[in-house]
Formats: structure tokens, sequence, C-alpha cells
């Protein structure tokens, strides 16, 4: 299977916006870097979220348009805006929000997930060294942890796996993946699809993952 | 008791010493001492160790690289994931000719407010189970397992805030905070480089971000533009 590509299912945009939907309305989010950035270009102000960047903002939207001030970045060093009501702070009060349990909700990327929800996403044996960040903070603390990322490798490999071959960055931490094929929730019992992209089957999630899956009788397409 | 005010940023860091663990604030781009750091390139101290969120991402901090002044980084950031850009800390890196220690951005923020509080450790869960639990000491209490993370400190601290009166009180602007007003408390030499330097009394006293008594020296410069490059 390694020299073959799974289908085409969702853009990284779409996997974005579908993990966008994902956020219960009110809540306060943190954003890791790379595709999760996209997910605040998809909110509606009506969703009433708040999104935290731990170098030190409550209150930011997407990336800027307008001129670079190096004091306003967000934790990817990317130009913010503010929203109203917006607030900065240390790093020590961004991470008493992170692991006191402040935050409802992080979206990170992911190298490798887990039967279990065990995560990986701060190593690759091959480059070393690495790079951590918040993204252990964040697992061990944000009350819901979801991860989005692309359902293989580049080379064909699945990223969920029976146990992380890659450095954990937690253990057992994730809720919910979010694939370009499906959505995936971490339950006591297993791993468990709910639901599937357009034009995906079950089957092929199936194929393309790479750790024990359960399948409800009925599972809806992905509405986007 | 007042601050010293020195008249330029090399002045400001030229007795720090040889081998010297210095603490270095700033994000990437915000709240970034890069005056202090440049001046530290010219008076060339080496066998040095910085403490600082993230080396290598357009940051000045990689240019301590260019003539080897960098022993070892506790850094964050270190390793680009993607492997496209490298920089010269990573050359070193990976030539065995400066070390790095790769710390949780929390784990480090923490240690730190510990060192700068007469605290003895810091009882987290966040890397318990990982790479970073190896070779520490995992405690029970009350049925809850937590990794033990030892105080951090440094020999000087280098800050960079808005303004500074002359009491050393700091002001910060917009996310120019992050690890600076917890650093100012952690290092034996607290140096800050602020955009303007004025009298005491004109920075309203609940806007300080960092007190005065936590800083030893201050240099007026300008801000160096830093961009993150990708």
């Amino acid at each position: 299977m390694a020299s073959q590509r799974p289908p085409t299912g969702l853009s990284r945009e779409l996997i974005a916006l579908r993990s966008a939907r994902e956020l219960a309305p009110g809540s306060v989010v943190n954003l890791g870097i790379g595709l999760p950035t996209l997910v605040a270009g998809f909110v509606e102000p009506a969703d009433d979220i708040l999104f935290q960047a731990e170098n030190g903002i409550l209150g930011y939207l997407g990336i800027s348009e307008s001129d670079f001030d190096s004091d306003l970045i967000n934790a990817g060093g990317q130009p913010v805006d503010l929203v109203p009501g917006a607030s900065f702070f240390d790093t020590a009060d961004s991470f008493a929000m992170i692991r006191g349990g402040h935050i409802d909700a992080a979206i990170l990327g992911g190298l490798q997930v887990s039967a279990r929800g065990d995560l990986a996403n701060w190593y690759v044996p091959a480059r070393g060294g690495g790079s951590v960040g918040g993204a252990m903070d964040l697992a061990v603390g944000a009350r819901q942890l979801i991860i989005a990322m692309a359902h293989v490798t580049r080379e064909g490999e699945p990223r969920i796996v029976e146990l992380c071959e890659y450095p954990l960055t937690a253990e057992r931490c994730v809720d919910v993946i979010i694939t370009d094929l499906a959505v995936i929730d971490v339950t006591v019992d297993g791993l468990t699809l709910r639901e599937k992209a357009p034009g995906i089957s079950a089957d092929e999630v199936v194929a393309w993952t790479g750790a024990p899956l359960l399948i409800p009788s009925s599972v809806p397409e992905m509405s986007l | 008791m007042g601050v010293l005010v020195f008249d330029s940023s090399e002045l400001a860091v030229a007795d720090i010493p040889d081998g010297a663990t210095i603490l270095v604030g700033g994000f990437v781009s915000a709240g970034t001492p890069s005056n202090l750091i440049l001046g530290l390139t010219r008076t060339g101290q080496t066998g040095l160790t910085a403490v600082a969120n993230n080396i290598g991402l357009g940051d000045l901090l990689d240019e301590l690289c260019e003539h080897r002044q960098l022993a070892r980084v506790i850094a964050t950031f270190a390793i680009r994931a993607s492997g496209t850009r490298t920089s010269r800390f990573e050359a070193q890196y990976r030539a065995g000719e400066a070390e790095l220690e790769l710390v949780p951005q929390g784990t480090l923020i923490e240690r730190l407010r510990a060192g700068g509080a007469g605290l003895g450790g810091v009882l987290t869960k966040t890397g318990l189970g990982t790479m970073m639990a190896e070779g520490k000491e995992v405690l029970e209490l009350d049925g809850e397992r937590w990794l033990l993370e030892r105080p951090l400190r440094g020999d000087a601290a280098l800050l960079k805030a808005w303004r500074g009166d002359r009491q050393g009180n700091l002001q910060y602007r917009l996310a120019g905070l992050n690890f600076n007003p917890v650093m100012a408390t952690a290092a034996d030499l607290v140096i800050a480089e602020v955009e303007e330097i004025v009298e005491a009394g004109e920075i309203p006293p609940e806007q300080i971000g960092t007190p005065g008594i936590y800083v030893d020296r201050l240099v007026q410069c300008e801000p160096v533009p830093v961009r993150w490059d990708g």
C-alpha cells in the first residue's frame, strides 16, 4: 500500500473548516501552528469563539493584512488583528490558562495518533532535535484535543496507528481526529468512525487506517 | 534605588563573562531584545548558554552562532520540522558543536518562575510518559503522578520593553510581555532595552509590567525589525 495514494478527500482548507465546526459556541480555543491556524478563518462572529495564542493573547482574529507590528503576532509569528475585549498577558499566565484547564479546546497538527489516543507531533526521528513549543502543555491541559492532519504521510503510510513509533507529545490525550478522509472519535471502546469525507467509503477509511476502527451501522458523510 | 542607564547595548552587556547563562526574553519578533543580542555579537563572549523561547526563526539569537558564541541552548523551538530552512544553530547542533535542551513552553516558564520566586521546583503533568521525563523524578501525591521539574536561573537576563523609567520600572506593549516579566525575576543581572527612557512617575503605576527592583540596567534603542522568515 505504501506505493499507492489514498483517494482524494478534503483539502487543507476543508479540514480546517470541518475542524472549526467541531468547536462549541462560546469556547476558548488554542490553534497549533500549520494547518490549525487556518481554522481561525472559518469561524463566524456568531460562534463567539475566543482564540488564545500561547505567546500571550486572548481574542485574536485571523492573519492580519494591515501593517506588520512586531509586537502583535500569534504563536506562529504571524501578524494578527484583535477582537474587541482582547487581552495580553505574560507566558506564565498563558500557561496557567493552558495547564489549569481554562482552555476548552486545542486544535493541533499530528504526525501520528495511536489507537488509545496517544499523540506524536513534535519530533521527526529522521530530523532529530525537534521543536516542542506549547504542544505538550496543550495536549495535557486543554479540555478537548482535536487533531487536524492528513490521514496518511506523503509516502502513503497511515498516521493513525496501533502504537506511535515517533516520540510522544502526551499519552491518551486525543479526543477527535479530523483528516482529509474522516472524522474519528477516540473512545474507551477504541477508535470510532463518526463521519466520512464526501466520496469516501468506510472501507476506504479502514484501508488507510493503521489501527482497528469501529464502524457504526450508519456513518454519515461530513456536511461542509 | 535607581537603575544604571547605558549609552549603548554593547556597553550594557560588555561585562557578562564567558560561560554565562543568559535568559533572553521575547517570542519570535515580539518583545525580543535584539539590540542587546547584537551587543553580545560585538563584545564576543563565548561558551554562553542561552535560555529563550526560540532560536533560528528569523530571530537575532542565531547571529550569536556566527562566531560560535553559544555552547548550549535551552529553548522550546530550535529545529524546524520541515527541514526546508536551517539556522546556524541547527548546523552547529548537528555538527556536535552546540548542545540543545528542548523544554515544553509551559515547563520553561514555570521553571524560570520557580527560579525567580525562590521555589524548589515545579510539579507538572506535562511531559509524563514522553522523552521529556527521561532521567527525571516522578512523584505520586494523593494518587496522581507528577513530573518534577527543577528551577532555572540565569547569570544575566536580556529583556525588551516599550518604556523604562529611571527607577527601572518597565512598561510593555501588546504581546511584548511573553517571557520578559518572569525572566526579570530569575537572573542576577537584569538588562532591559527600551524604546524610550522616561522620568519616574511618567508610567502609570498600574501599567508597570516589571517593577524596577528587578532591573539593573537600561539602554534606550531603536527596535530592530525582526520578522519570522517562515
